[in-house]
């Protein structure tokens, strides 16, 4: 650091190089955790929104609710149990992770297992929130 | 077997921005990534610039992101990697020219965590004796050859925040698992903050990168708990 500001040294990094990372499986359930959480906290602001139109009277309030039940809010509501279900089984592996280090070793094992768990769970939320728009 | 080298380039005396450079070569495809870099630079453009010395994977002065992955170029093989190779530096470094990237502030982190024996007790008379099982203890550890692939391959690190990053929390837990050691409250300063461990989201980006296989990801969760529970 001997000649300090004299000149810029431009430190190679930046969002194209961060996702062209080759970092694998770890890498890649980090990302879709930020991404999953990201979307629970759009739904949340989404619902704090709707429940604010209450102050706008019943017509306004029951306008933008029956929005809900049209089909792509439950086309919606799947990606939306995908995304709490993701964020919450990938986050308890990371706790398990964290309370006992050893089980690191086994990383892809642990990822499996995640999943397994994860659809188990999401296969017949989805198909509950589905059947119905294709008159089941 | 005729390979493509697509170089990252900064040469800050010809050009203000850095550039991408392709240079095409035969080679053998048992040579390393560093044979090929050579041969650029003993034989198609002498301005290259990179660091290198044992050329054995022990002084760990040749880290850099190989195809999008970091790694030290004496220990990658070209049959590993393929005939396209594109050759980037360390992420998240000041680069100085090329490939050569300032590692002054990744050793200034080493000060932080006080990654050296503290024992402040009497000196014994001979060595300060240790088992093999207590050894074992940060045996993995203690492999680290201070190259900075983990470093640079932690999406934590990367947007220059302050993380201390994943190498110097393997150089802390090497002492901090160490029966003869007794710093462990001085290295928490460092290690126990924002910038400490906690940073680190197990993305297990460092433990892939390590070119000698230390289980880096692991080793910061072990710090994580000895802050949590042992240490106070
Ligand atoms: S040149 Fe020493 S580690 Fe590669």
């Amino acid at each position: 650091m001997s000649d300090g500001a004299a000149r810029e040294r431009p430190t190679f990094t930046g969002p194209r190089e961060w996702v062209t990372y080759r970092g694998g499986l770890g890498m890649l359930m980090w990302g879709l955790h930020r991404i999953a959480g990201l979307g629970i906290l759009l739904f949340l602001t989404l619902h704090i929104v709707d429940i604010f139109l209450l102050g706008f009277g019943k017509d306004v309030f029951n306008s933008l609710i029956g929005i809900y039940s049209s089909p792509w809010a439950h086309v919606m509501d799947v990606f939306l149990v995908f995304g709490v279900l993701f964020h919450a089984i990938n986050g308890l592996r990371i706790i398990v992770q964290d309370f006992a280090p050893r089980v690191m070793l086994a990383e892809h094992k642990l990822v499996v297992i995640e999943l397994v768990v994860l659809f188990v769970i999401f296969v017949p939320a989805a198909w509950a929130l589905l059947a119905p728009l294709f008159g089941g | 077997m005729d390979v493509a080298f697509t170089i990252r380039r900064y040469q800050p005396e010809v050009r203000e921005d850095p550039y991408y450079e392709t240079f095409k070569f035969e080679a053998e495809p048992t040579d390393r990534v560093l044979d090929g870099l050579n041969h650029i630079k003993w034989h198609m453009d002498g301005t290259l610039a990179l660091r290198r010395s044992c050329q054995h994977g022990i002084c760990g002065s040749d880290a850099m992101r190989i195809n999008g992955k970091n790694g030290l170029a004496c220990k990658t093989l070209l049959q590993d990697v393929g005939a396209e190779v594109t050759i980037e530096p360390l992420m998240g470094f000041p680069v100085l020219k090329d490939l050569i990237v300032d590692v002054d502030p990744f050793f200034e982190q080493f000060k932080k965590v006080k990654a050296y024996l503290i024992n402040d007790g009497p000196e014994p008379d001979r060595e300060r004796l240790q088992s093999p099982e207590e050894a074992a203890r940060y045996g993995d550890t203690s492999k680290c050859i201070m190259c900075g692939a983990c470093t640079g391959s932690c999406p934590s690190f990367w947007p220059g925040s302050g993380f201390i990053g994943p190498a110097a929390v393997v150089q802390a837990h090497r002492f901090m698992f160490d029966s003869r050691d007794e710093g462990n409250e001085e290295r928490a300063a460092a290690l126990d903050g924002r910038d400490g461990v906690w940073a680190c989201r197990t993305v297990f980006n460092c433990t892939k990168a390590c070119p000698v296989g230390i289980q880096v990801t692991r080793a910061i969760g072990e710090v994580k708990r000895a802050l949590t529970w042992d240490g106070s």
